[in-house]
């Protein structure tokens, strides 16, 4: 892995004939953990579509893992996300396939769902504390149950990068302090962490547990806030 | 499509089908529209075949042989049939000639004026069959000879009723199989419809899969598979319901014509067979197309 895992430099994104993003330079560098906040409806969302390649930038140079996205196919991208774990406010599940099968989606596309992932995968639904619910469909679950199996299909693949979206945005206080420590280890495991929020308890609750980044997003554009909050 | 990606298609992953869900209209749409071309390929084909088999048959039957009519007044009928018989037996490429009994001329009439036709009575010419060898006779040059030596006798080579007859046979076949190939790209364009709407009804399946990392072979396989068993199975139903159909035609007979023809006989039967293969494999290359069109559009 390269020194920097993701990187822009000079990135704008445009839809709709407005700009949501503008200049927007900053880079992660491996094993690093980043707060990115901001008011609703900053661009904290499209800042994290950008590095996971889910949008292309208008302007500027995007790489990761010291790829440029712009340059990527399809598949590329599809390799690309297998080493970046994705966290979304909305989970995003297939309501027809049981928790466990949903977990266990990337293995799935990746073809690596032989018999010994299968343990792996137990093994992981029980670190996030879903290992009696193998069975439950989506819908079934609650807010926070939905969170973690997210966090839990996120990082099935033992990514480099785990970007989450509002991870905390629908659970209580109890379960936002459950999956901050869950995010935690896993950058105690050497992950990149960048955790998208509006919540500055959540990033006040982190600080003396973790060396975190703090970045800001107003009026489109990125700031440094430093380490404490 | 590369050939990791055709082998990967066609074994299957049975959880990987699971991504898409097993339910929706466009199942029904694709098991319905798969069961009916299928059925209304048996009988194209059927009468295809059968078509095929009454132009061989009409060809062969009325190919090697030729009639010699003899019309003169009833006193000079038997020496210019005599003659006639006489040139034919000299002439290369007949293998036999003979003059037909008045049994058999009146057997000929019976169906348009009845059986007790009083033939001694009317002026009906005298007719001569010719079998012909290989590659047959001269036309032309027989008739000049018997133009010359038989002034009463007119040749008939059957070209004038055989080569129409043959044409629409052939006619036949070709609007059966046209029919076939019709029916194949309406399957297609049916299939390709309800693939989109499948693709476009599972855009947030599609975002979900592609979140975590798979690649368009993956989620094209998935769609691709559904939608090909699903023709499979509609088309297998389909033709054995137009079998059971073409079964319960009456069997081909003189009195019934060409009608009570239309059927499958000997290896023929193997033909419907592969009618639900066809339409797997028109199912699986129009999702197929539709899919990788469809993932293009969505990225």
């Amino acid at each position: 892995m390269g020194a920097r895992v993701i990187e822009l430099e000079n990135v704008s994104y445009t839809y709709g004939g407005g700009e949501l993003l503008s200049d927007v330079s900053v880079h992660l560098q491996p094993g690093s953990f980043h707060f990115l906040t901001g008011p609703s409806g900053a661009g904290k969302t499209t800042l994290l579509k950008l590095c996971y390649g889910a949008l292309a930038p208008t302007s500027g140079r995007l790489s990761v893992f010291d790829q440029d996205v712009s340059a990527l196919d399809r598949d590329q991208l599809a390799l690309l996300r297998r080493r970046v774990g994705v966290v979304h406010q909305d989970c995003q599940f297939l309501d027809h396939m049981t928790l466990a099968e949903n977990v266990a989606l990337p293995l799935m596309v990746s073809g690596r769902a032989e018999s010994s992932e299968q343990d792996n995968l137990t093994e992981l639904l029980g670190w996030v504390g879903l290992g009696s619910r193998l069975e439950a469909l989506p819908p079934e679950l609650s807010g926070g149950e939905r969170q973690r199996a997210a966090l839990a299909r996120a990082v099935i693949l033992s990514p480099d990068v785990v970007l989450a979206d509002e991870p905390t945005g629908n659970v209580d206080w109890e379960m936002s302090q459950r999956l901050l420590r869950l995010l935690i280890e896993l950058n105690r495991m050497g992950k990149t962490v960048l955790i998208a929020t509006h919540d500055l308890s959540l990033i006040r609750a982190a600080k003396s547990q973790v060396q975190a980044r703090v970045l800001r997003i107003s009026q489109r554009k990125l700031q440094l806030a430093g380490a404490d909050l | 499509m590369t050939r990791p990606d055709l082998r990967n298609l066609l074994r299957g992953d049975t959880r990987a089908d699971r991504v898409v869900p097993p339910t929706g209209y466009t199942a029904h749409l694709t098991l319905f529209v798969a069961g009916a071309m299928a059925f209304l390929v048996v009988f194209a084909l059927a009468l295809s075949l059968a078509s095929g088999r009454i132009a061989d048959r009409w060809a062969s039957e009325l190919a090697g042989a030729a009639t010699l009519r003899i019309n003169a007044p009833s006193e000079q009928r038997a020496a210019q049939t005599e003659a006639a018989l006489t040139v034919l037996s000299q002439t290369p490429g007949v293998a036999s000639a003979r003059a037909l009994t008045q049994e058999e001329q009146a057997a000929l009439l019976s169906p348009w004026f009845g059986p007790d036709l009083p033939l001694d009575t009317l002026p009906v010419p005298q007719l001569v069959e010719i079998i012909e060898t290989e590659p047959g006779i001269d036309v032309a040059g027989l008739r000049l000879r018997l133009g010359a030596e038989v002034p009463g006798a007119v040749l008939d080579d059957h070209t004038r009723w055989r080569e129409p007859l043959v044409d629409a046979a052939m006619s036949l076949r070709r609007l059966g199989w046209i029919s076939i190939l019709l029916i194949g790209g309406a399957t297609a364009a049916m299939i390709t419809l309800a693939a989109n709407a499948s693709l476009a009804a599972n855009a947030q399946i599609i975002g979900v899969l592609r979140l975590v990392g798979a690649r368009d072979g993956f989620i094209a396989g998935a769609f691709v598979r559904r939608f090909t068993y699903r023709a499979l199975f509609g088309a297998s139903v389909g033709t054995l319901l137009g079998m059971t159909g073409v079964l319960l035609l009456p069997e081909a007979s003189d009195a019934g014509g060409f009608l009570t023809g239309v059927g499958f006989q000997g290896k023929d039967w193997v033909l419907p067979v592969l009618i639900p293969i066809l339409g797997a494999t028109v199912a699986f290359f129009a999702t197929w197309a539709a899919a990788r069109r469809k993932l293009k559009e969505l990225s």
